[in-house]
């Protein structure tokens, strides 16, 4: 009746996970998150409510006070709030990651014939569309409110910037989710790290009125030189060195924070 | 049934008597707490072998480090040959894992789970949406196929697991406690599908806390308490190693009730008890002595109406086993 199957002692198998094997299953995985954001959209807040609001509320509140109008802040602020949403999608990619740890699903990839590290990859593939998505709707804010760049070249490039570097720097990210114990403590040390981060940066603002210890912390900040670059990109259409210096960075970022979250994933899994 | 793709034919040139699971020594520490201490498991291939236990006695914790999702404290285990720790991939590839509580993504549908777990396994698109859909249908859940879970009820969402355990069907399957919870119809399917899985050449893993289960599935039962394997053996040879068989008298007239009681205890040495009126029971050691008593009653003039003897429960060795010794002697007189 039934077919019989090979029996277990008969089979030759090999103890290693081939490359393609990894990118396939990476690539199933994070369609899995695609599908999870398809099917509970509110996951895209952060990406979509916040740029709006944020852009809106910045320009107006900040706009007169810091550049004298609306108009001459937003070569100032749209690169900043660019940045400052990707980064704080990043936060997501952590408590998600918890999130997804501490469910039963993970029970069974861990004991799944696949690629350790997929479950950790697939999700942050899927977040550069979530990337993508708040960097989109933060230039299509910006030009409703009146911003034009230098080049559509610039642009792109300013924007393809932004995703990458979020990218590595959801690593960092991704670290906390693994190695914390609950998704609240990952959002609230995740909140805690980003908000030094994002505005001690001269995102929002010019930082030559900061006192001098805040100028150094800006000046290490690495997120000063990924709005001095995109600003550089959109205003002049030019790459200049700070292009360089943030994605040298941000690779760097990727070097150390993966293997490390690797490991402690792996640890854990 | 579906086959991986890295599967040879029949090499002769490898061991056909390979166990299952071979493991020797595991020990698992948590804290203070020595959850499993020192087990040792021989499991041929093809049949369905039971951990039975009482809650807490260690069998999940046995059941994890058999499939690489925890690694021994000490001590060394083989699926099929091949070490659970320096081969661990291989063994993934062996093996498919059923836990006590779904492992499936609750955001996503039925469907999406199924799709997902056969891209992982190595299926293309289309192998993967048929195979879905086979086993939807296999599962009465085609009806529910694009509902997401958080509208499943308990035994769905049980059996959307176990289909998901099955997609590629593993020479090796773990089941931890695969029934718990399920109402009676839907566990006798449930056994059935082992009974297939073991008759088209899988070998069953499962834990089970119902004695029953173990006694009419399980080919062999490992009795687990404190972490340590009691007892390990067919359900026949548990019975007989610690239950007694009872001995059942119904009698013809009720007024023989008294003297019957009396002969039998005084025949038998053991004490005799009165489940009901007419019904006299009695734990049997030696079944030489029925003849005496059946003797005796005649003599007495006592009628009977019926005779019967009760096999040894796989309950009283259980009790016995797991420490609760005094249950298990009064378990003697329970028919």
């Amino acid at each position: 009746m039934t077919d019989q199957i090979v029996p277990g002692a008969e089979r030759r198998l090999k103890n290693s996970v081939t490359l393609r094997m990894t990118i396939s299953n990476s690539l199933t995985m994070a369609y899995r998150n695609l599908l999870m954001i398809r099917r509970t959209p509110q996951q895209l807040f952060d990406v979509t409510i916040q740029p709006i609001l944020f852009t809106l509320m910045f320009v107006y509140l900040f706009g007169g006070a810091i550049s004298g109008s609306v108009s001459g802040y937003l070569p100032i602020i749209i690169p900043g709030i660019l940045a400052q949403t990707a980064l704080t999608a990043c936060i997501a990619t952590g408590v998600q990651l918890r999130e997804d740890m501490d469910k039963g699903v993970f029970y069974r990839f861990k004991s799944m014939p696949i690629a350790r590290i997929a479950p950790l990859t697939g999700p942050l593939l899927a977040d550069v569309v979530r990337y993508t998505i708040a960097t989109s709707l933060c230039f299509v804010m910006g030009y409703i409110l009146g911003f034009r760049w230098a080049s559509l070249g610039g642009a792109v490039v300013g924007g393809a910037l932004v995703v990458f570097c979020s990218w590595c720097i959801s690593w960092i990210f991704a670290l906390l989710g693994v190695v914390l114990k609950t998704a609240q403590t990952v959002q609230g040390i995740s909140t805690a790290i980003l908000f030094p981060l994002t505005f001690l940066s001269g995102a929002f603002v010019p930082t030559s009125t900061l006192p001098r210890l805040l100028q150094d912390f800006v000046n290490v900040n690495p997120l000063t030189y990924i709005v001095s670059a995109v600003r550089q990109l959109f205003n002049q259409g030019t790459i200049g060195n700070d292009f360089w210096l943030s994605l040298i960075g941000s690779i760097a970022v990727v070097v150390i924070f993966a293997p490390l979250t690797l490991r402690a994933y792996m640890r854990k899994a | 049934m579906m086959q991986q793709s890295e599967i040879q034919d029949g090499n002769s040139s490898v061991n056909r008597s390979t166990l299952a699971i071979e493991a020797r020594g595991l020990v698992k520490i948590f804290g203070d707490n020595r959850a499993v201490d020192g087990v040792d498991l021989s499991i041929p291939s093809g049949c369905i072998y039971a951990l039975l236990g009482p809650n807490g006695a260690g069998k999940t914790t046995i059941i994890n480090m058999l499939n690489t999702l925890l690694e021994p404290d000490d001590g060394t285990a083989k699926v099929f040959g091949h070490d659970v720790a320096q081969e661990a991939q291989v063994v993934r590839q062996l093996i498919s894992v059923t836990g006590q509580s779904a492992a499936v993504d609750e955001k996503l549908s039925a469907s999406e789970n199924l799709t997902i777990f056969a891209l992982l396994l190595g299926l293309s698109r289309p192998e993967a949406r048929k195979r879905t859909a086979d086993l939807l249908q296999e599962f009465g859940l085609a009806d529910a196929a694009n509902r997401t879970l958080d509208k499943f009820s308990g035994g769905m969402r049980r059996r959307l697991d176990l289909a998901c355990s099955l997609i590629v069907q593993a020479p090796l399957i773990f089941l931890d406690e695969p029934t718990t919870g399920l109402d009676p119809r839907t566990r006798i399917q449930m056994w059935e599908s082992i009974r297939r899985l073991v008759s088209s050449g899988s070998t069953i893993l499962l834990t089970t806390q119902y004695l029953d289960e173990a006694d009419h599935l399980a080919d062999r039962i490992a009795v687990i308490d404190h972490g340590r394997v009691v007892a390990e053996g067919t359900s026949r040879e548990l019975k007989s190693a610690v239950g007694k068989a009872t001995l059942h008298l119904q009698l013809a007239y009720e007024k023989d009730t008294a003297e019957a009681v009396r002969i039998t205890e005084a025949v038998l040495n053991v004490r005799a008890s009165l489940p009901e009126p007419k019904f006299v029971t009695a734990p049997m050691a030696d079944p030489d002595r029925v003849t005496d008593l059946l003797i005796a009653l005649r003599e007495a003039k006592i009628h009977l109406a019926n005779v019967s003897m009760e096999e040894p429960t796989l309950d009283e060795a259980f009790l016995a086993l797991t420490g609760d010794g005094k249950l298990a002697e009064k378990g003697a007189t329970v028919p």
